[in-house]
């Protein structure tokens, strides 16, 4: 950790992490990973010497398959890779299109996990996150979405049906409703449990007191 | 008959029976009525607290439900109020029959968030540590599954023989159970004087006892008609629900963390994933008998070339990642278990997801059991293996 007397420059990750977005509309038209090729050693050249001590920043991620989807849908991705896994964060709207694309014609056969992260500062105030990998190319690809509150999301369950559980306790921990899924309602809290758990404003010493009182016959649960 | 119906309704509770068919018109004395009935949250067969509300026709399963949480804690929550470094332990109390396993997966995940990685000596200890408890899970699953079908023999020796590990557990870190055996960036511990020598003795001791449970089981006859073609799922169907592990193995999916995304030192090490044909239940008997072996296999390997050196990496006191996110997961006894870490570059996690191998595999069962009688139910739920403070957390 000797080499932060050397942070005089971190302005440079932020801005890193804007450049594909700022120069994406730009280059939607033609060839959008050209642009973003020149860019790409221009940003770590920058931030890597001096910007170690505040870690990696995420970089665009060009692969085939990802020029592929730009071109189709333009600004609505954004391909990036941190640490060496690629992640898609994806417009709402282009939500079951894109988990279907991925499952059909890229053989992400395997929902590894769903998942959400709560941002209460922000407008929209959820990510959801698809952790994907695919077997014959044994490749993992992360999808992610940003939805405000009360929003809701397309089910993936037609797509994997192990998405079932996993949406639902997405539901349950964050209070987000999927669309199309046959059986939304909790899965590890009580059926009457009020709020959501894994919000950041739900204190960790939070309960239902309510429930507690009427289901265990017991003032409080602490 | 009617009668019988509405006695064995009384204590499940509706509301959470949306997926199964209560409307069923009232039949004739003729027909065969349909029948809830609940097994748990308190059954010897559901290791745990788990919850099947079971619809029958007579001996037949029509379909299940499970009700789960009874053991949630919130572990999620907690990681998010507690240092990366405080949140270590608890990581062990997840499935705490492979606490060591649970332990190496966060370990590594912070470590990668952290872009830095554990010293070549620790790599080894974590590795020999990893697949004795990979054995010492197996044992386990072996003897509590092989009791529920009615083999109540093989408890004794996989108990007997477990406890030769838990030792080794013991004197490397002074726990049995909750090992916490594993720290950011490398091991705590280094080891203590003759741990070489009792790896290697165990080694020697249990390569007989794994022929042993063998000759109990593999071509028991009652073994044979309990298992073979019980619980049956396919290779697509394993991957279409997410089902990882020795489940998967069974159905001819051969495919392993080890060997797919090598973590810690795995590539160097020679092994074989054992797989099955058929997807049943005496399949995955048979891969995770394999299993043990190739384990040893693992540990005599890693404590024959055993390295000398420091055991911790250049991490500091203060675990600070950097801004960012990381999904690692490895190949935990029951199947891919992966941390999703969101750092804000505080002390403490923003975000924490753990993906459980028993959480997911277990959503496996409905389709596994439908079809089959009562009987079948308690051996699929335990040839599954899952540990319920894992899937709860």
């Amino acid at each position: 950790m000797a080499e932060e007397v050397k942070t005089p420059a971190p302005p440079p990750p932020p801005e890193g992490e804007k450049k594909p977005t700022a120069e994406k509309p730009a280059a939607a038209s033609a060839e959008p990973a050209k642009p973003a090729a020149p860019a790409k050693p221009a940003a770590p050249a920058k931030p890597a010497a001096p910007a170690k001590p505040s870690g990696p920043v995420p970089m665009p991620w060009t692969s085939p398959m990802v020029e592929k989807y730009r071109s189709q849908y333009g600004s609505g991705l954004d391909p990036l890779t941190y640490l060496g896994q690629n992640y898609l964060a994806v417009d709402r709207s282009l939500i079951p299109d894109i988990l279907r694309l991925l499952r059909d014609e890229e053989q992400f056969d395997y929902c590894v996990d769903i998942t959400a992260v709560h941002y209460p500062k922000r407008e929209k105030q959820f990510d959801v996150v698809w952790i994907l990998y695919s077997f014959p190319r044994n490749e993992r690809v992360r999808v992610k979405t940003q939805i405000a509150d009360g929003a809701s999301i397309p089910s993936s369950v037609p797509i994997w049906p192990t998405a079932n559980w996993l949406e639902r306790e997405v539901y349950d921990m964050f209070g987000i409703r999927f669309d199309g899924h046959p059986d939304l309602k909790r899965i590890l809290l009580p059926d009457g449990w009020k709020d959501y758990p894994l919000r950041k404003d739900y204190g960790i010493l939070q309960q239902d007191q309510e429930w507690v009182q009427i289901n265990l016959g017991i003032e409080s649960g602490q | 008959m009617s009668d019988r119906k509405n006695d064995s309704t009384t204590d499940v509770s509706v509301h959470s029976l949306s997926n199964l068919d209560l409307e069923a018109p009232e039949k004739t004395y003729l027909d065969s009525n349909e029948l809830i009935i609940n097994m748990g949250p308190q059954h010897p067969a559901t290791h745990g607290v788990l919850r099947v509300i079971l619809k029958l026709d007579g001996e037949k399963v029509l379909g299940t439900e499970c009700v789960i949480g009874y053991l949630h804690r919130g572990v999620e929550k907690i990681a998010e109020n507690r240092t990366y470094t405080m949140f270590n332990p608890y990581v062990d109390r997840m499935d705490y029959c492979a606490a060591v396993s649970n332990g190496l997966g966060y370990c590594e995940a912070v470590e990668k968030l952290m872009n830095v990685e554990a010293p070549p000596r620790a790599q080894y200890i974590r590795v020999i540590l990893t697949e004795l408890n990979r054995i010492a899970s197996h044992q386990l699953w072996l003897g509590t599954h092989a009791l529920d079908i009615g083999a109540m023999t093989p408890l004794f020796y996989t108990f007997r023989d477990r406890e030769e590990i838990l030792k080794i557990f013991e004197r490397y870190c002074g726990a049995r159970l909750t090992t916490h055996a594993f720290r950011i960036g490398g091991c705590q511990y280094e080891t203590y004087a003759g741990f070489e020598k009792d790896v290697k003795n165990f080694l020697a001791f249990f390569a007989p006892k794994i022929d042993e449970y063998e000759a109990l089981l593999t071509t028991n006859r009652i073994w044979l008609e309990r298992t073979k073609n019980v619980g049956v799922i396919s290779g697509p169907d394993c991957i279409a629900l997410g089902v990882t592990g020795p489940v998967l193995r069974a159905s001819g999916v051969k495919w392993d963390l080890r060997k797919a995304q090598p973590y810690a030192n795995y590539a160097k090490f020679d092994f074989e994933i054992p797989i099955g044909t058929n997807g049943d239940t005496y399949d995955r008997y048979l891969v995770r008998m394999q299993e043990m072996r190739q384990s040893m296999r693992i540990v005599e390997q890693a404590v024959n070339g055993i390295p000398e050196g420091p055991i911790m990496g250049k991490v500091p006191k203060v675990i600070k990642p950097p801004v960012g996110e990381i999904y690692h997961s490895i190949e935990a006894p029951k199947g891919e278990l992966g941390y999703f870490i969101v750092s804000d570059g505080s002390t403490q996690p923003y975000r924490l997801r753990v993906r459980p191998p028993s959480f997911v595999n277990l959503q496996a069962l409905d389709l596994m059991v439908r079809g089959s009688l009562v009987a079948d139910v308690v051996a699929v739920i335990g040839t599954i293996d899952i540990v319920l403070g894992e899937v709860d957390r």
